[in-house]
């Protein structure tokens, strides 16, 4: 039998990747309704739930490298059809915030289509800023 | 009635149209879009993680200085109103993090404002029926797709302008103007947001996804309130005609246009932008006053 408690399982970067997303990644019990309800879980290496078992058990290198990180549109269908109240979104946004906070960005500046920036509207180009480029 | 009004960066740039057939609208049904003295840009996303204090302070300097000129302040755009709201709970509710901000903007506000869409001051303050009564050209005959996708509406326990799973403001709204809505599957589907800016494939198969479905169902035009989502829907719809035998795309607008139209404004004044599917032709064809 796997016992799971934060004393057992828990890094300390799981501890901290808890306290900068604000979820308790225990609270999930891999139901699987974040993976159907989410539009982008088709492109995701590793799918909504399996993020959050990943986290459960500590296993932070393969969540950090995953590309769910990047391709997760913030949508909040997974939040909604939680049952539990666990937000994906947040806990992949803290990993984002993680990489982020190391220069370790999706998008480089100087790599953003001209095309784009002059023709898409301003809140795409901030938005993009924030969720992408460090 | 003056009503504080945020239109926040792309509706002063990319969806002038958005703005301006908003604020005629509002002058025929007997209201007046007051827009701020000041204001900035709300930060386009709200921060996910309560770690992330400082992508609040934006928005927060916004509700800030709106505080100063009223009790309300109302948008228009999808993104700067879940961003509004949220942020404004959140200084409301959690009082270290009201701390936090206020000290990093040297404000000192409480949260006390309400943030309102356009589309609640049409349904709560002037009331549908009013509307009908204002309108000189229905819509009649145009089906209409009623496209939410998320910011109006997620996450329900904090944005709260309608039923969470089964919005009908936005329909109800049509129906007003004499149109017919139409339902379909992805109408609270996200359009790929942000990710307009390097991954053209999701956005392409979400807005795709969106306007199949809408299509589908008989949509002869969709309708928005999201400026990213009316650019990511239009962007893509070339290369979903491209990819999907038998889609043939359709214009895709903000509501306030059609709104603009069916109550009688110029169709040139609307800000319709140069487009392959023009909405102006399909109008033309179905409305005849
Ligand atoms: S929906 Fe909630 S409980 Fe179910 S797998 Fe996803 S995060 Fe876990
Ligand atoms: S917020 Fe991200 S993880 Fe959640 S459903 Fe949307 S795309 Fe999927």
């Amino acid at each position: 039998m796997i016992k799971l408690s934060n004393d057992d399982i828990k890094s300390s970067v799981v501890q901290r990747i808890e306290r900068i997303s604000g979820e308790d990644f225990k609270k999930c019990y891999q139901c699987g309704n974040c993976s159907g309800g989410c539009p982008v879980s088709y492109a995701m290496d590793v799918q909504p739930h399996q993020v959050m078992r990943m986290l459960q058990l500590g296993r932070v290198d393969e969540v950090m490298n995953a590309n769910s990180i990047w391709v997760c549109v913030g949508c909040l269908q997974c939040y909604s059809r939680c049952p539990k109240g666990c937000s994906v979104a947040s806990a992949l946004e803290g990993l984002r915030q993680i990489h982020l906070r190391r220069s370790e960005e999706a998008q480089k500046v100087s790599e953003i289509p001209v095309a784009f920036l002059k023709k898409a509207p301003q809140q795409a180009i901030v938005c993009g800023f924030r969720k992408l480029v460090s | 009635m003056k009503i504080p009004y945020y239109p926040g960066c792309t509706l002063n740039t990319f969806a002038k149209g958005f703005d301006s057939s908003a604020r005629q609208s509002a002058q025929t049904l007997g209201f007046e879009l007051s827009e701020l003295k000041q204001w900035n840009c709300c930060g386009a996303a709200f921060p996910l993680t309560p770690d992330n204090v400082m992508g609040l302070t934006a928005p927060a300097k916004v509700l800030a200085n709106a505080s100063k000129d009223g009790a309300e302040v109302m948008t228009l755009c999808s993104v700067c109103y879940n961003v509004l709201k949220r942020t404004n709970k959140v200084i409301r509710d959690h009082r270290e993090r009201r701390r936090v901000i206020n000290g990093f903007i040297e404000e000192d506000y409480d949260g006390s404002l309400s943030v309102i869409h356009y589309l609640e001051v049409l349904r709560d303050k002037i009331g549908f029926d009013k509307v009908t009564a204002a309108v000189k050209r229905p819509l009649k005959g145009v089906k209409t797709a009623c496209y939410y996708g998320c910011m109006l509406l997620r996450p329900f326990e904090d944005m709260g302008i309608d039923k969470a799973e089964a919005p009908v403001i936005f329909e109800d709204l049509m129906k007003s103007l004499g149109a017919e809505p139409v339902e379909f599957p992805n109408k609270i589907e996200c359009c790929g947001a942000h990710l307009a800016m390097n991954n053209e494939d999701v956005v392409t198969r979400l807005s795709g996804n969106v306007m199949k479905s809408a299509v589908g169902m008989g949509a002869d035009i969709i309708v928005t309130s999201c400026p990213l989502c009316q650019y990511n829907l239009e962007k893509s719809q070339a290369r979903v005609e491209a990819e999907t035998p038998g889609y043939k795309g359709v214009p895709i607008v903000y509501f306030t246009q059609l709104l603009g139209y069916a109550l009688g404004q110029d169709v040139e004044g609307l800000g319709f932008g140069e487009s392959k599917w023009d909405a102006r032709e399909l109008l033309k064809g179905k409305v005849t006053a």
